[in-house]
């Protein structure tokens, strides 16, 4: 059994028939310590799928209108609110954009790394575990850090305490959402890297949610590709990166910068993400896409397994590129 | 004076100083120019103008203001407020002896603001937009549009004296002390109640409300811990601003139920013209208002920890 299997994932925002389908049908599945990517541009509906594993996304406005959210085989969807509160943080735990603004601005680190010590493990929530989860993570002279508040901290040492935070209880799962999107290139790597070390130290499975393919592709080992509220795309990571099959992962493939590719420009795939409410109709990605034919925007393509392990929402992704 | 502390401290206590010294020039200056001879109200309306000539040497009244605001300052650095013209009590011992009953109001009434005003701003943010929380706003708007003096006669008139569930006047008991306490705690609840609504809105949109509900607070530990404290931060600077107002009411509060209090004090000594009080009970105002605004300022630095101290 998975510890997290996401069965036909169905989140609107609003009721009919204003209502506003963000997530479309998604289904994934993460065995115990691995690494599962979730790829896709803002507007994807990746954050929100990351959201509702442990139902954080509040209701109003968002209605789970179908599917399930297995969690060590229990429907996350079904639970009571006091199992909600003893599966968050214990079970899932979250590491989120913002480290800056995720943290409270008028607790101490120490103060809010403890809290989450006291919600699960009672027992070990003592100034010396608190220590050793910032040593852990990496933050130099923890012991003096205990006591800082999160303004008093860089950008990264903030993402390194969420980080601490997040794994105090020893979560099984840890959902990490876009967690270096908002700090410098150089502390990015060392975050990722940090994930990675983790993981191996500690063996909890994790999520990461994230637009950049290049971060997603150093630690997944599995890849979904999410495009207007679908899975469009789902590989084992080395497989996808080596040959994406969907003309979108393709095209985000090649708006990664890489540094042993001479490009003298960057690519971007023209036209934008459509508006919740909005998407075309056939092949949501047709508008922007350079195979796009007739037929693509009269029948909305199905996921197709095109090798074992390997799911496609193209029903094009064999016939031979047009032009490279 | 390299300290920043010590810096701040000694800064803060010369401005004291100088809205304290305003505040008591301004008053002196205004009794000054009030109409009314307080010769006459001292010796009485059939005293012979001998006796009111005796009486104003003896009180420097022929002297001008500035020469006798001079002689006052001197008479206060000695720590001595005077000795009211009409009883010829002492101002620092009538003050003292009617300070617990002023202290004893506005402290219930704090306690009753905050036990509603708290509560109320927490929940109706919490499920805003229900009928609930329209309904607290319509109520809330309608107190805060309430005059003090208005709302303290209805409330005595009705409450008190119609249906008798309160005692009408003076103070004998705590139960004396429950209707112009709420009366006081009534017109800053409802704007309070809003403000904080209004804080605890923006809070609760916050990420970091979002990582305390991922960690698995509870509903009550993310509200009144988590949110609560960012909501209150522009709420204590109000409040500071807000203490001049709620003495204006203590006294208007105090003469409508008769309470042997800072307010009724300060009322009657304008009543009779009686310089030495007026000015001993203004003075003694201001010292509250800016000690409150002072401990505001602490409670500030203490609530929000990315305030230290300016240069």
């Amino acid at each position: 059994m998975p510890l997290l299997e996401i069965r036909n994932l169905q989140i609107d925002f609003g009721r009919p028939p204003h209502a506003l389908r963000a997530v479309d049908g998604v289904s994934l599945s993460l065995e115990a310590g691995k690494t599962l990517g979730l790829v896709g541009e803002s507007g994807s509906g990746k954050s929100v799928t990351a959201l509702s594993i442990a139902r954080l996304l509040p209701s109003p406005p968002a209605f789970y209108t179908g599917g399930e959210i297995l969690l060590e085989g229990r429907d996350v969807l079904k639970m009571s609110a006091a199992d909600l509160q003893s599966i968050r943080g214990a079970l899932v735990s979250y590491v989120f954009q913002e480290p800056g603004a995720s943290l409270n601005p008028v607790f101490r680190i120490g103060n809010q790394i403890k809290e989450a010590l006291k919600l699960h493990r009672t027992g070990a929530a003592t100034d010396a575990e608190v220590v050793r989860l910032l040593k852990l993570v990496g933050i130099p002279a923890p012991e003096a850090r205990v006591k800082s508040y999160p303004h008093e901290l860089s950008g990264g040492l903030q993402q390194r305490a969420m980080i601490a935070m997040a794994l105090a209880p020893h979560p099984e799962l840890l959902v990490a959402d876009e967690p270096t999107t908002a700090l410098d290139v150089t502390i990015q790597a060392q975050i990722i890297e940090l994930l990675g070390q983790l993981q191996q130290q500690l063996g909890m499975a994790i999520l990461l949610i994230s637009h950049n393919l290049g971060i997603v592709g150093d630690l997944a080992d599995h890849v979904a590709v999410m495009y207007a509220g679908q899975i469009v795309e789902t590989a084992p990571a080395r497989e996808l990166l080596k040959r994406p099959l969907h003309p979108y992962t393709q095209a985000l493939m090649n708006s990664v910068p890489s540094l042993d590719a001479d490009a003298h420009r960057l690519t971007a795939i023209p036209g934008a993400v459509p508006r919740l409410g909005a998407f075309p109709p056939g092949c949501r990605f047709h508008p922007r896409c350079p195979r796009a034919q007739p037929a693509c925007s009269e029948t909305p393509p199905a996921l197709l397994e095109s090798e074992p392990g390997r799911w496609v929402r193209c029903p094009l992704w064999n016939a031979p590129a047009l032009k490279a | 004076m390299t300290d920043p502390k010590m810096t701040r401290f000694i800064n803060r206590l010369l401005w004291s100083v100088v809205t304290l010294l305003g505040t008591a020039a301004l008053t002196f200056f205004l009794l000054n120019a009030v109409p009314g001879d307080v010769a006459r109200v001292i010796a009485g309306s059939k005293a012979s103008p001998e006796v009111i000539n005796e009486i104003r040497a003896r009180y420097h009244l022929n002297d001008p203001w500035w020469t006798r605001f001079a002689l006052y300052l001197g008479q206060i650095a000695r720590g001595d407020l005077g000795h009211s013209y009409v009883t010829d009590q002492p101002v620092s011992e009538a003050i003292l002896t009617r300070l617990p009953t002023t202290v004893a109001l506005s402290s219930l009434a704090g306690v009753m603001w905050m036990v509603v005003a708290v509560p109320l701003g927490v929940l109706t943010a919490r499920f805003r937009g229900s009928g609930f929380d329209r309904s607290i706003l319509v109520v809330a708007t309608v107190s805060l549009s309430l005059p003090s003096f208005w709302l303290a006669r209805m409330l005595q008139y009705w409450l008190a004296y119609k249906l008798g569930w309160f005692p009408v006047a003076t103070f004998k008991s705590f139960a004396h002390l429950l209707l112009p306490a709420a009366s006081l705690a009534i017109l800053f609840v409802g704007y309070y109640a809003r403000l904080i609504h209004t804080n605890m809105v923006e809070v609760l949109d916050s990420p970091y409300i979002r990582a305390a509900r991922a960690k698995g607070a509870s509903e009550t530990r993310v509200l009144f811990k988590h949110a609560l404290r960012n909501a209150l931060i522009p709420v204590v600077t109000i409040l500071g601003m807000d203490v001049a107002a709620m003495l204006g009411g203590v006294l208007f509060v105090e003469n409508v139920f008769a309470l042997p209090g800072i307010g009724t004090l300060a009322l009657q000594s304008v009543f009779n013209l009686d310089p030495p009080m007026i000015m001993g009970t203004v003075l003694f105002s201001s010292v509250m208002v800016v000690g409150a605004n002072w401990l505001v300022d602490l409670t500030y630095r203490w609530i929000d920890p990315r305030i230290k101290g300016g240069h």
